[in-house]
């Protein structure tokens, strides 16, 4: 891939404190990326509210903002150092959050910023759960049964196909905060309201539960010309229910014989890129039930 | 625990512990570098005569599995690894590596170093080995390897082809690269004659996916025997060893370039090489393993691949660098473009004829184990006899 000639600039958005969802991995990613792109002769400009993490080290970006991550105080930063290009794939929730903030309110386009990494459009396919599961679905994979509810009335409409138990994902909120899950129909009313209040976009998933699956992850790594690594496969330890961060999980995925979602999830992993014009490094994580695919 | 030895004809010897079939075993000692898939390539053909050195250090964690091998039986002469499992730890494993290859008579040793074995079989080649479980004296192995028949010239695909001809009819169904059929073509179906060198049923497996009929028939079939089955098209399969041990192949195929559609696969392209009038050379270590990166020098794309192959096709010019466009050869049945190339070594990967619609990869489309990034070339197989037939 040729180095792009048209940026001199590169501002970084970091993820801010260290949280389930946004761990120290961002911190690696972000320290490594301030690396790369300064090694490419870029100026780094790094905005991270956490100053207990390696990429705010002085010697790493040219400059470097300990300020919170907010929409105002990033577009002060923008106003101030007129980056040419923002990279919002290195900080996790906040930043991809934030960077959708700023494409809305129309600053990049204002001061002239392009996105590199990821395009608003793929962001937005990726954290949007209806435009994910549609996504999914072209490309043939099988996805829980769900609906996207904003109201309570469409909740329990859709509750009642899904069935109990049943998982709550609010849309765009950090590390899945709001996410529950609901054994019955007392406990989902109560949940929903909170999950509702915390989605910015009053936006909640509500999907058939896959606790008790198998659950494994790809990491892959794709270019601008679609070339396609599947760097390697990452399994867990403890089935679904078990949070990623907690489980034990393993790489290369060893134990990992069922080929179907295997295969399925290398095969699609190569696809739904093409779709969403993501790339850089990406997670691709795959349930399923063992015996039942 | 009992001990064993693994001894290579320059003398080297490593100490270890004894795995599998009890018993004496000589072959080529080589190293395969794929992390999971020990039982496809136990099973695979294309391993008769080679001791594997697995490089990943545990092996056997998932067990084995009935429905996982390649071929009717296991074709490695030997297997080396660090450590195998014995428990394990998968609900389709029904047998432990050990009880596996106890059962498939395979000699094994585990317990050794294999990241120096490996790296002295990189710096000095690979050469014959022999494990033993019998007689521990360093001398005597030493000796048994070196006595052992080299794989240079010999014909073990006659070893390994069925017997009979006989059809293939089942796909991958549920286990398929693209789940969701997007590969299905017209719904036409094809009649394809493999040539068996030593097939893996993946491969098999993969023709009946994009919809072909397949007859698998044995290595010393003749062009005229292939003609009396009237097919649309014809594979050439891989197997073990070295090309020019099996002349009679490439003496077939030469009758039948230009006649149909031909697809050849490892060993089935290194005959198709010699058949277009190419040479074919053996590799200082070959290329065994599941994460091989391969360039299409057409559309300048990267593919992660499976190979196991010990011979290759010589391009020419010989390569220094990555070239810009694919190199086009004149041969006796036209002009050959050199369509692939290894990042690892810039060997030939894979050629197309730019007469005829014959093509060929080094690697193995059908992964098994490996990577899918090439799954899509059964179809190309299958566009080519559309447009060789529209």
């Amino acid at each position: 891939m040729p180095k792009r000639t048209d940026i001199q600039s590169i501002l970084m958005i970091g993820s801010g404190p260290i949280v389930i969802g946004q761990a120290c991995e961002f911190d690696y990613s972000g320290t490594q990326a301030c690396k790369a792109l300064k090694a490419e002769g870029y100026k780094v400009i790094l905005i991270n509210s956490n100053p207990a993490t390696i990429m705010t080290d002085p010697e790493l970006a040219d400059r470097t903002y300990v300020e919170p991550i907010t929409l105002e105080v990033v577009e002060k930063v923008i106003e101030r150092e007129r980056p040419d290009a923002l990279l919002p794939t290195m900080g996790g929730q906040t930043a991809l959050n934030t960077t959708m903030g700023l494409v809305k309110r129309g600053v990049l386009e204002k001061h002239g910023v392009t996105l590199v990494g990821a395009s608003a459009e793929a962001i937005h396919k990726a954290e949007d759960r209806e435009a994910f599961k549609q996504a999914m679905q072209r490309i043939g994979l099988r996805v829980p049964k769900s609906g996207t509810a904003h109201s309570r009335q469409e909740a329990v409409a859709i509750v009642e196909t899904v069935g109990f138990p049943a998982i709550i994902r609010p849309s765009f909120t950090m590390g899945g905060t709001g996410g529950n899950i609901a054994y019955n129909r007392e406990e989902f009313e109560r949940l929903i309201e909170w999950a509702l209040a915390m989605s910015p976009v009053s936006q909640v998933l509500i999907e058939e539960s896959v606790i008790g699956w198998k659950e494994y992850e790809l990491e892959v790594m794709r270019d601008l010309k679609d070339n396609v690594v599947i760097v390697c496969s990452i399994e867990n330890f403890d089935p679904m229910g078990v949070h990623t961060g907690d489980s034990i999980t393993v790489a290369v995925g060893d134990l990992d014989r069922q080929r179907g979602p295997t295969h399925a999830g290398c095969g699609s992993a190569r696809h739904p890129r093409r779709d969403w014009g993501r790339h850089g490094r990406i997670e691709y994580p795959v349930r399923y039930q063992p015996g039942h695919w | 625990m009992k001990k064993a030895v693994l001894a290579l004809a320059d003398g080297t010897v490593f100490e270890g512990r004894a795995l599998g079939y009890e018993g004496e075993t000589v072959g080529e000692v080589v190293f395969n570098t794929a992390m999971t898939g020990y039982q496809e390539i136990l099973s695979d053909p294309s391993y008769k005569g080679q001791i594997i050195t697995m490089t990943c250090p545990q092996i056997g964690n998932y067990g084995v599995t009935p429905e996982d091998v390649e071929s009717r039986r296991a074709w490695a002469e030997g297997f080396v690894v660090r450590e195998a499992s014995r428990l394990v730890s998968n609900w389709r494993g029904k047998q432990t590596l050990h009880e596996s290859l106890v059962e498939t008579h395979v000699v094994a040793i585990e317990g050794i170093d294999t990241r120096a074995l490996t790296r002295h079989l990189r710096e000095h080649g690979s050469q014959q080995g022999c494990i033993t479980h019998l007689d521990l004296d360093h001398e005597r192995a030493i000796g048994r390897a070196r006595q052992a028949p080299g794989i240079v010239g010999r014909d073990l695909a006659a070893e390994v082809t069925c017997a009979h001809s006989y059809d293939w009819t089942t796909g991958t169904g549920d286990w398929a690269p693209w789940p969701n059929g997007e590969e299905a073509g017209s719904g036409a179906r094809w009649r394809v004659v493999a040539y068996d060198f030593g097939i893996k049923y993946n491969i098999l497996r993969r023709l009946v996916d994009v919809g072909c009929d397949v007859t698998v028939v044995p290595a010393a079939t003749s062009a005229q025997a292939v003609e009396a089955l009237k097919p649309h098209g014809v594979f050439l399969s891989n197997g073990p060893g070295d090309p020019e041990g099996v002349p009679y192949a490439a003496k077939a195929v030469e009758q039948l370039i230009g006649r149909y559609p031909i697809f050849g696969i490892c060993l089935g392209h290194q005959i198709l090489g010699l058949a277009f009038g190419l040479k074919t050379y053996k590799l200082k270590f070959g290329h065994h393993g599941a994460n091989h990166p391969v360039m299409d020098l057409r559309t300048r794309k990267v593919e992660i691949t499976s190979q196991n192959h010990n011979f290759a096709v010589q391009g020419e010019p010989v390569l220094v660098d990555i070239p810009k466009v694919s190199p086009v050869i004149d041969t006796r049945y036209g002009r050959l473009a050199m369509t692939h190339v290894s990042l690892n070594d810039l060997s030939v990967e894979g050629m197309a004829s730019l007469e005829h619609p014959v093509f060929s990869v080094q690697y193995h489309p059908e992964a098994a184990p490996g990577p899918h990034d090439a799954a899509y070339l059964f179809g190309e197989f299958v566009r080519r006899m559309e447009n060789h037939y529209a």
